[in-house]
């Protein structure tokens, strides 16, 4: 019985797991090499070359996306990392309220908070009106449906994904470590670049897979925020499954966007050294 | 146009009516389909036309159950606070009670959610919902999701329906759907910024650049493309789209276009994020009714009539009652309550004289909004408006597939 406890632990998990990801996936990727339309059904005919048409017809959507995702993180890291070590190491008794207050958007519907910045940054809205007749910017500057208001939108909705990682690893450093680099005589840089920083890092590592991906794969601030310039492949994969029917070209794309994301992941853990964050993010 | 010399209409009546048992027995919802995976491939699951005593035998076997589960779009029923003032009538006149859902928001995304269960003959949650002619609907029909309707019981839609929306292209004899509310696809103009509208050209005007609002759906946007050409969107082919596809991406690579919106260009409208849009003729009404200084026009090339349907998916659990209301809001006392707070083409033409005679009973701002409603060229077309709209092509799987591929990528860059 006692061998046996670890294995029936993982089969809840598993099972779930098993039905609810791999069965779907093994659908879907039988589906993509399928060809038909939903009138007629779809025969299995194992067209492996849609992953090449879908590649070549989607390039640039694909190209954004990454780019967007790239864009998105970078910026969340900019801005997540001051904020968790401020509350690390300054929050003192009053860091839950400040933990509080960074998940407080969650509390919000995610479609709702992206539509109200369309109110926000309306053309004539709250922020760009007195700018303009301020003279600041000029009369047909507009911030919707452009990159910016997309990746802002990213930035926005994943922000708290890439703030409680980095703020979980460095509350674990120890202050007296930071203590003893001082006594070594390392300036208030040097402490920072060659302890605080690679302590933190399996926390950046975990914030930058929990924002990339689903910033990557995200359609909804494109669909509010952009324009025609701004498609994400979440869009046209969401087209083509639901207003098309093209289940095929649907499924091809996902695996596509899924292959490019698990490429692009494990290059940067290979860069980054997966063992040292692995092994420290498991101390 | 003439409906009954539209070479669509006449494909469908002249096709084979023949039937198999089976199908019968599928509109039955006797046939446990499950979900069609034979195999590697997914089945076909084209539908034939059912036949006469197959559906008169569905209706037979059916029961008024005294509940009705609704779905329609949003603001698209009068209501008064939380109450459904049409809707009380109904349970007060015939004791079904309704469970009312605002659950559509745009036809592809609806449609996405109830094919799978209607594919796999499960219940969808509702018992009557409402789908805009088009490509969708066309798809619910082909895939013989719709229950054929028993006019035997609609004495109310014959009588007071308009002859215009009887029998039209897309669902020969009104045999599965009958129209909720018929609407306009025109250009709406902020006049502020906007000088007066009168062509469809004026979506190309370089003065506009970055106001201008164009649809996402495919149907919409290929229709004003075609009348940008002067082209009859009806008789249109393969080569118009394809002509119609470079005139709209010339107008998307001009800059001219700040987004492919959905529903949400009224408000993009009513902000000043866009100042000329294509549009749909009751959001306008209500805006302009609220005060907002808008215009519509439809353009002088043509604009797009739709309609939005009453429909009874095939695993409804209480057809009979979905029935009963689509027969009722055909009564044009009802038919009153529903356009005086929808705004849209209502198809029950007595509903005119109605309004004025509410107007005349009513004071101060009520009867002037009511006025403006009876006289409104929105929600009661002059008969030369009407001679320049057109409807959405019907088209065949294989057309469609070659329709989306020119005009998709223009909204998805």
């Amino acid at each position: 019985m006692k061998r046996l406890a670890p294995y029936l632990l993982i089969l809840p998990g598993g099972l779930w797991l098993l039905i609810f990801l791999v069965v779907p996936m093994v659908f879907m990727a039988s589906v993509s090499t399928q060809e038909g339309d939903t009138l007629n059904g779809f025969v299995q005919t194992f067209n492996l070359s849609i992953y090449g048409d879908v590649l070549a017809q989607y390039r640039t959507q694909f190209l954004r996306s990454v780019g967007y995702g790239l864009a998105g993180t970078a910026v969340s890291i900019a801005l997540a990392y001051p904020v968790a070590s401020w509350i690390a190491f300054k929050g003192g008794a009053r860091k839950s309220t400040y933990l509080l207050l960074v998940l407080l958007p969650f509390f919000v519907s995610f479609v709702l908070r992206t539509v109200s910045w369309k109110f926000l940054l309306a053309d004539d809205g709250l922020l760009l009106a007195p700018l303009k007749s301020a003279g600041l910017v000029s009369g047909d500057f507009h911030v919707l449906q452009t990159t910016v208001a997309v990746i802002g939108g990213l930035v926005y909705n994943y922000l708290p994904f890439m703030i409680l990682p980095i703020y979980v690893a460095l509350e674990r450093v120890d202050p007296r470590v930071i203590e003893a680099a001082h006594d070594l005589y390392a300036s208030g840089r040097a402490a920072f670049t060659r302890v605080v920083l690679p302590l933190s890092l399996p926390g950046v590592f975990a914030g930058v897979l929990m924002t990339f991906v689903p910033m990557t794969a995200d359609y909804v601030n494109a669909g509010i925020l952009g324009g025609p310039e701004n498609t994400m492949i979440g869009n046209i994969i969401q087209t083509e499954y639901l207003v098309n029917g093209d289940y095929p070209t649907a499924s091809a794309l996902s695996f596509t966007l899924m292959a490019v994301m698990l490429i692009g992941i494990f290059a940067y853990a290979k860069a980054l050294g997966t063992e040292n964050v692995l092994e420290a993010a498991a101390r | 146009m003439d409906l009954r010399t539209n070479p669509a209409l006449l494909r469908g009546m002249t096709q084979s009516r023949s039937v198999s048992r089976r199908d019968a027995l599928r509109l039955a919802g006797l046939s446990a389909a499950g979900l069609a995976l034979a195999g590697c491939g997914v089945q076909g699951k084209k539908a034939a036309p059912p036949r006469k005593d197959a559906v008169a035998a569905y209706w037979a076997s059916h029961k008024k159950n005294g509940v009705l589960r609704f779905a329609n779009w949003p603001l698209y029923i009068d209501k008064d606070g939380k109450r459904y003032p049409s809707l009380e009538a109904f349970t007060a006149d015939t004791g079904i009670k309704v469970s009312y859902q605002e659950a559509i928001q745009d036809n592809p995304t609806f449609f996405g959610k109830i094919q799978p269960l209607l594919a796999a003959n499960n219940d969808i949650g509702f018992d009557v919902m409402v789908l805009t002619n088009g490509l969708h609907l066309t798809r619910a029909l082909n895939l013989g999701y719709l229950v054929p309707v028993d006019h035997s019981r609609l004495p109310n839609f014959a009588a007071n329906a308009a002859p215009k929306v009887k029998n039209p292209i897309w669902d020969p004899g009104n045999a599965h759907t009958v129209p909720w509310m018929v609407g306009v696809t025109g250009i709406a103009y902020n006049p502020k910024y906007v000088d007066e509208v009168t062509s469809v050209e004026d979506l190309w005007n370089p003065r506009y650049k970055g106001k201008v609002g164009m649809m996402l759906d495919t149907q919409e946007i290929a229709n004003f493309g075609m009348f940008a050409l002067g082209v009859d969107p009806d008789a249109s082919t393969e080569a118009d789209w394809r002509r119609a596809g470079e005139r709209l991406k010339a107008q998307r690579d001009a800059g001219l276009v700040r987004k492919y919106y959905e529903n949400d260009y009224v408000d993009a409208l009513a902000r000043g994020d866009i100042w000329i849009t294509m549009a749909w003729s009751g959001d306008i009404f209500q805006q302009v009714a609220e005060g907002k200084d808008l215009r519509f026009v439809i353009p002088r090339e043509g604009g797009t009539i739709w309609t939005d349907n009453l429909c009874i998916p095939k695993t409804a659990q209480n057809p009979v009652d979905a029935l009963a209301l689509m027969d009722y809001v055909y009564q044009p006392k009802i038919a009153t309550m529903l356009v005086e707070a929808v705004n849209y083409i209502t198809p029950v033409p007595a509903t005119k004289d109605l309004v004025l005679a509410d107007a005349a009973k009513a004071t101060g701002e009520e009867k002037a909004s009511l006025e403006r409603m009876a006289g409104s060229p929105l929600i009661f077309p002059a008969e030369s408006d009407m001679e320049r709209l057109r409807s959405f092509k019907v088209l065949s799987a294989a057309e469609e597939k070659v329709f989306e591929s020119v005009f998709q990528p223009i909204s998805q860059g």
